[in-house]
């Protein structure tokens, strides 16, 4: 199929970008790698009047060091992110989960930032930074808002995104040197769509687990923290940890929408599977 | 209502291409009906089969998730263009040679993700290169032949690469 129809501009400078997502509000989209939304927009499942092509703005694609945190802008794309020696060295997760995203043409031209803001619960960048709680910065024509992950991500293709404000950046906190990153996915093919995905950070002090972030995709309507999971691993002795416990806390708290590709029960089970594979990699200190 | 049409200036195959186009014609509708660039093949139009990658300032893109218009400025290589060099050739021979192409319609895209794996990870492995090669549907189910002849031609250019100096 082809896409009905629309306008097309592509502005030079990021005020000029603003102000047409402000003039033509509800009836305009942003057009970053368009690996998402030109698909869908092929499909008819998305017919703007205005495509306003962002990827002319270069200040968005940067990947700086800015104190504790690693600021990445909103172009930078897949296959960038995999080349970057800072994204490997200071926020592991990320880099982990570049590998699972798409295939090799559409890693070359997709970006952090239209991923975020397309907010698939089934991708991987949302529940990496949902995970990490990355700060999302958000550019409007009446100046800039810095929201946290956990607020940003409201349901399905749901986001904190108003009307005329585009993602600029996204800033991780830097990895501590005690702390361990670990990304594991699901899917038929590498580069699917994954059946279950898993984003986990423990800090470790002494043996002891001092501080557990995970969150699970492509399991509900958004990417989801395992509160009760969290919890029950903080305190304990990394090298003493029951496994069995800690599945059966996962199960009772995590309960996955069924989709076209399994029922709930066997997400759920696979949702075990990975926190076992990564609790059990770091176990053996090759996470 | 008439479509909305923008002037673009960019080059395929080498050939400055300078006229007005519709806005909303991806870059293989655009190559295959203006051009009568054939090469690259339409299978699903939304991102899935791979058989529309094209070249795009010498990156690899899926040409039915490309705009026409955000070629302006750029520089686009097909099948046909890139068939010209060598390097190439080596690789649709060797395809050839392994019976790597049946009824033909992903070869184009599948030579597309072949050429970017020896032109950027020349030593990738058999499994590496089934994952590379992941993002392209080949439905005569060939797989086996094309990882193979993507492995001989990298295989071919490690025995004939420089060898390393020695550093004693």
């Amino acid at each position: 199929m082809k896409s009905p129809d629309f306008d097309y501009v592509k502005p030079t400078r990021l005020a000029q970008a603003l102000s047409l997502l402000a003039e033509h509000e509800g009836e305009v989209q942003i057009l970053a790698g368009g690996q998402s939304l030109l698909a869908m927009m092929n499909l008819r499942m998305s017919w703007p009047k205005l495509l306003v092509d962002i990827t002319g703005l270069s200040e968005l694609r940067t990947i700086a060091l800015q104190g504790p945190s690693l600021r990445i802008g909103a172009l930078v794309t897949h296959a960038q992110l995999l080349s970057s020696a800072l994204v490997s060295t200071h926020v592991p997760l990320l880099f982990q989960s570049a590998s699972h995203v798409a295939h090799l043409a559409i890693r070359n031209v997709g970006t952090i930032g239209g991923s975020l803001a397309l907010a698939d619960p089934a991708a991987e960048y949302p529940a990496v930074a949902l995970c990490l709680n990355a700060t999302l910065v958000l550019q409007g024509l009446h100046g800039e808002r810095r929201v946290s992950a956990q607020n940003f991500f409201q349901g399905l293709y749901q986001t904190d995104l108003r009307a005329g404000e585009l993602i600029t950046a996204i800033e991780f906190a830097s990895v501590q040197a005690n702390e361990v990153q670990v990304f594991r996915e699901l899917a038929r093919r590498r580069g699917d769509y994954a059946l279950v995905g898993m984003a986990m950070a423990l800090r470790v002090k002494q043996g002891r687990i001092d501080g557990a972030r995970l969150a699970f995709l492509a399991v509900g309507d958004q990417p989801v923290l395992a509160l009760k999971t969290m919890q029950h691993l903080q305190g304990q002795v990394l090298r003493e940890l029951a496994l069995p416990a800690c599945l059966a806390g996962l199960r009772s708290e995590l309960i996955p929408k069924a989709d076209l590709q399994a029922q709930s029960t066997t997400k759920a089970h696979w949702a075990g599977v990975l926190l076992s594979r990564a609790l059990g990699a770091i176990g053996e200190g090759v996470a | 209502m008439s479509e909305h049409m923008m002037p673009v200036h960019f080059w395929v195959n080498g050939e400055a291409v300078n006229k007005p186009i519709p806005v909303r014609q991806h870059l293989v509708d655009f190559l295959r009906e203006d051009l009568g660039l054939t090469g690259s093949h339409l299978g699903c139009e939304h991102g899935v089969c791979g058989a529309c990658q094209v070249l795009v300032d010498g990156v690899l893109v899926r040409g039915c998730l490309s705009l026409a218009v955000s070629a302006n400025g750029k520089t686009v290589q097909t099948i046909e263009g890139l068939s010209e060099r060598a390097e190439f050739q080596q690789l649709q021979k060797a395809f050839l040679a392994h019976n790597a192409f049946q009824c033909g319609f992903c070869s184009s895209g599948m030579l597309l993700s072949a050429y970017s794996i020896v032109q950027d990870y020349p030593k990738a492995t058999r499994t590496d290169i089934r994952e590379l090669i992941s993002g392209n549907y080949c439905r005569c189910t060939g797989y086996q032949s094309i990882v193979d002849a993507i492995e001989e031609v990298l295989i071919q250019n490690a025995l004939h690469a420089p060898n390393p100096v020695d550093p004693s």
